[in-house]
């Protein structure tokens, strides 16, 4: 007799919920505009977050990076590293491993009849590098590189424009070897890429990775090796591995570590959406609060009557709460297929040039691609779950808590 | 076997710097299947006797029995659970759960007490048929009259055949031919299945049906008598309404 009648409680929670259809409603409508809220702008704060993370994990050195151990400090080719060893091309097998590639990567000089520049020059194997990062619809003239020993050279649109060059014209590019010596070499263009960040034009110019070897004459040498996986956010799950293939000579750092600065912005944004869950469900739970307590509040007589009959105290807070749970679970459940209903149509992207101007130095560009995360809704399901039901404990403690006698005489 | 026995309850109130005296050393015993009527004036104590002897609030002293149970000493849970298996409540008004149909009203003690549905659903469609509800049984209470309301409160008051039934007030919203037809219904009620009933009032309408009325006056009992009641249905049955005859009827 003292486990709880489950349906005697549900049937009252549930018609006592719809005792007051305009306040029930108004409630749910809160809940899910709040829901909703959550979730959506979850999305949108995410998808701009992915997309300045990838542009700059997918443009830069790849999600694992290997690089000689003072490369990060001094670029040059002097800190070059050997072709991958056999164990390490093993490790490269694993499923988690999606591609990889490497690369010489050196500073060097563009010129062409009217102006120089400086830029990194990126000496690789067309096909992986392609699978690691190149997109090769960003391709707008000419073509991309054939093989290592392409002797042409693609550059960005940007770079063209400065240069006051295009396709087919050659254009010196100048750089050091080992030992110090000028090395320079003509080039024609073959290619123009147009790139999400202007920067990124500005500063990348692409070239046969053997092509490079042999003009600084560094033989099988490079100076990265670039891995990327399923999603960068797991990177850290394999990484150990390939770091113990790569050996104690070479550095091996997933992303987050390679630059401090984007990786805190992934943990940053994972704080961001907790306090933005939070932040809307405390404005929510104020309304959740005085919806119960006025539910609670009008009820005094039937509680005290209830608890007169003999239903305990306990199951008068176990009804309060399991009609809170019905309302946050149903304003959950149309919260997310709204948040659902109106991300999917924008998974194509939502053009923000107009208001994006200026975000391109934070890696940013102009169409905003909502990324909606399982984890995220879980967690905003969750929170306002748990919380829901924990500030719904005061008022529901408190219709408990009646004495049987002042309530039934209250009026 | 005595269904309730009393003994020397005392119980006070504090209201500011007064203290009001409720119950002043009451003692009595109520036999099973006994039919009392606590009568007196407004303020002698009546409803803090009946909530002390239901277990909706524990004297300042004194020992109370419910068959061979001592209640005085239960914790608040196990009143509860005490109530909830033993007596029965007809309050003066509010005596419905509003969201729920009389049937549901009827059968929600059972469903507390986790008694199965097939076996409540038999018992309230015979006790709503009994008290005259037969029809109505899928109405809420707003839907039904005061009068139709009290029966339903004594339907369900009855149909797990409690201990005691205890009413207080329960015909001092009804006008005086509803209140004549639900006293009819609790004699009959009482008769046939046995139940103790203990009512209190100050309606002389209902002293009348009582086998026993104890009348009290500042916290004391002043008079016990025993007497013959009025015979049953005696002195309306011209001015008659339908729902009384049906009842009889078909009980
Ligand atoms: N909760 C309380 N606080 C203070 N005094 C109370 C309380 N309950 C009852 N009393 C007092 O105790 C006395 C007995 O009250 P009780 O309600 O038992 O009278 P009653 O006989 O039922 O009266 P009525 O016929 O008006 O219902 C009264 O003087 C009343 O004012
Ligand atoms: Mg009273």
């Amino acid at each position: 007799m003292n486990t709880l009648p489950f349906n005697a409680v549900f049937t009252l929670a549930w018609r006592n919920l719809w005792r007051n259809h305009r306040r029930t409603t108004i409630m749910l409508a809160a809940i899910t505009v709040g829901v909703w809220a959550m979730i959506f702008m979850t999305a949108l704060m995410r998808g701009m977050v992915d997309d300045m993370l990838l542009n700059s994990i997918r443009s830069l050195p790849g999600e694992v990076q290997i690089h000689h151990p003072q490369y990060r400090d001094d670029p040059s080719i002097n800190n070059s590293m050997p072709a991958p060893s056999d164990n390490l091309l093993a490790a490269l097998q694993i499923p988690e491993v999606v591609a990889w590639t490497s690369r010489v990567r050196v500073p060097a000089v563009i010129s062409s009849e009217r102006d120089s520049r400086g830029i990194v020059l990126l000496g690789v194997e067309p096909s992986s590098e392609i699978a690691v990062s190149f997109d090769p619809d960003s391709i707008i003239e000419g073509r991309f590189l054939e093989d290592s020993n392409d002797r042409g050279l693609v550059i960005g649109a940007k770079m063209a424009e400065h240069l006051e060059t295009r396709l087919g014209k050659r254009v010196v590019v100048m750089s050091q070897d080992p030992d110090n010596n000028i090395a320079d070499r003509g080039f024609r263009v073959v290619g123009i890429y147009k790139a999400k960040l202007v920067s990124l034009e500005e500063t990348y110019v692409y070239a046969g990775r053997d092509t490079i070897q042999k003009l600084l004459n560094i033989e099988n040498q490079v100076s990265e090796i670039a891995i990327t996986g399923e999603d960068y956010r797991n990177a850290y799950k394999w990484y150990p591995q390939i770091k113990q293939a790569a050996g104690e000579s070479v550095d091996t750092l997933p992303w987050y570590e390679a630059d401090a600065y984007l990786g805190s912005m992934m943990s940053m944004m994972d704080g961001f959406v907790l306090v933005w869950v939070i932040i809307i469900f405390l404005a929510l739970s104020f309304g959740l609060v005085n919806t119960l307590v006025m539910a609670v509040f009008e009820r005094i007589r039937e509680i005290g009557l209830m608890q007169a009959l003999g239903m305990r105290p306990a199951m008068i807070l176990y009804q309060i709460l399991l009609e809170s749970f019905l309302l946050l679970f149903i304003g959950l459940l149309l919260g997310n297929v709204i948040a659902v209903a109106s991300i999917i149509p924008l998974q194509s992207g939502i053009d923000i040039s107009a208001v994006a101007k200026g975000m391109e130095m934070m890696g940013a560009s102009s169409m905003l691609y909502p990324a909606l995360k399982v984890e995220d809704m879980v967690l905003a399901n969750i929170i306002v779950i748990v919380l829901g039901l924990l500030t719904s404990i005061l008022p529901a403690w408190r219709a408990a808590s009646y004495d049987p006698i002042k309530a039934l005489n209250s009026n | 076997m005595s269904s309730v026995i009393c003994k020397d309850l005392c119980k006070t109130f504090q209201q500011g710097d007064e203290i009001i005296t409720g119950l002043d050393k009451v003692s009595i015993e109520i036999d099973k299947g006994d039919f009392v009527c606590l009568s007196g004036p407004s303020g002698s104590g009546k409803t803090t006797l009946l909530n002390a002897i239901g277990g909706l609030d524990t004297p300042d002293s004194g020992q109370i029995f419910i068959g061979d149970e001592q209640i005085d000493t239960l914790s608040k849970g196990e009143l509860a659970d005490m109530r909830l298996n033993n007596i029965g409540f007809v309050f003066q008004s509010y005596n419905l759960i509003p969201v729920l149909t009389a049937r549901e009203n009827v059968e929600f003690v059972m469903q507390v007490r986790g008694m199965p549905a097939a076996e409540r659903s038999t018992l309230s469609h015979s006790i709503l048929k009994e008290v005259g509800l037969e029809g109505l049984e899928d109405r809420r209470p707003a839907q039904l009259s005061g009068g139709q309301q009290q029966r339903v409160a004594v339907a369900r008051a009855i149909v797990s055949q409690p201990k005691l039934v205890l009413g207080d007030e329960p015909t001092a919203n009804l006008d005086t031919h509803t209140a004549r037809q639900l006293m009819d219904l609790f004699v009959e009620l009482n008769q046939k299945h046995n139940i103790t009933f203990v009512i209190a009032t100050h309606d002389v309408r209902v002293m009348e049906y009582t086998k026993r009325l104890i009348r009290m006056e500042d916290g004391k009992i002043i008079s016990d008598e025993v007497q013959s009641p009025l015979p049953l249905g005696d002195g309306y049955k011209d001015v008659t309404g339908r729902a009384t005859h049906d009842a009889k009827a078909e009980g």
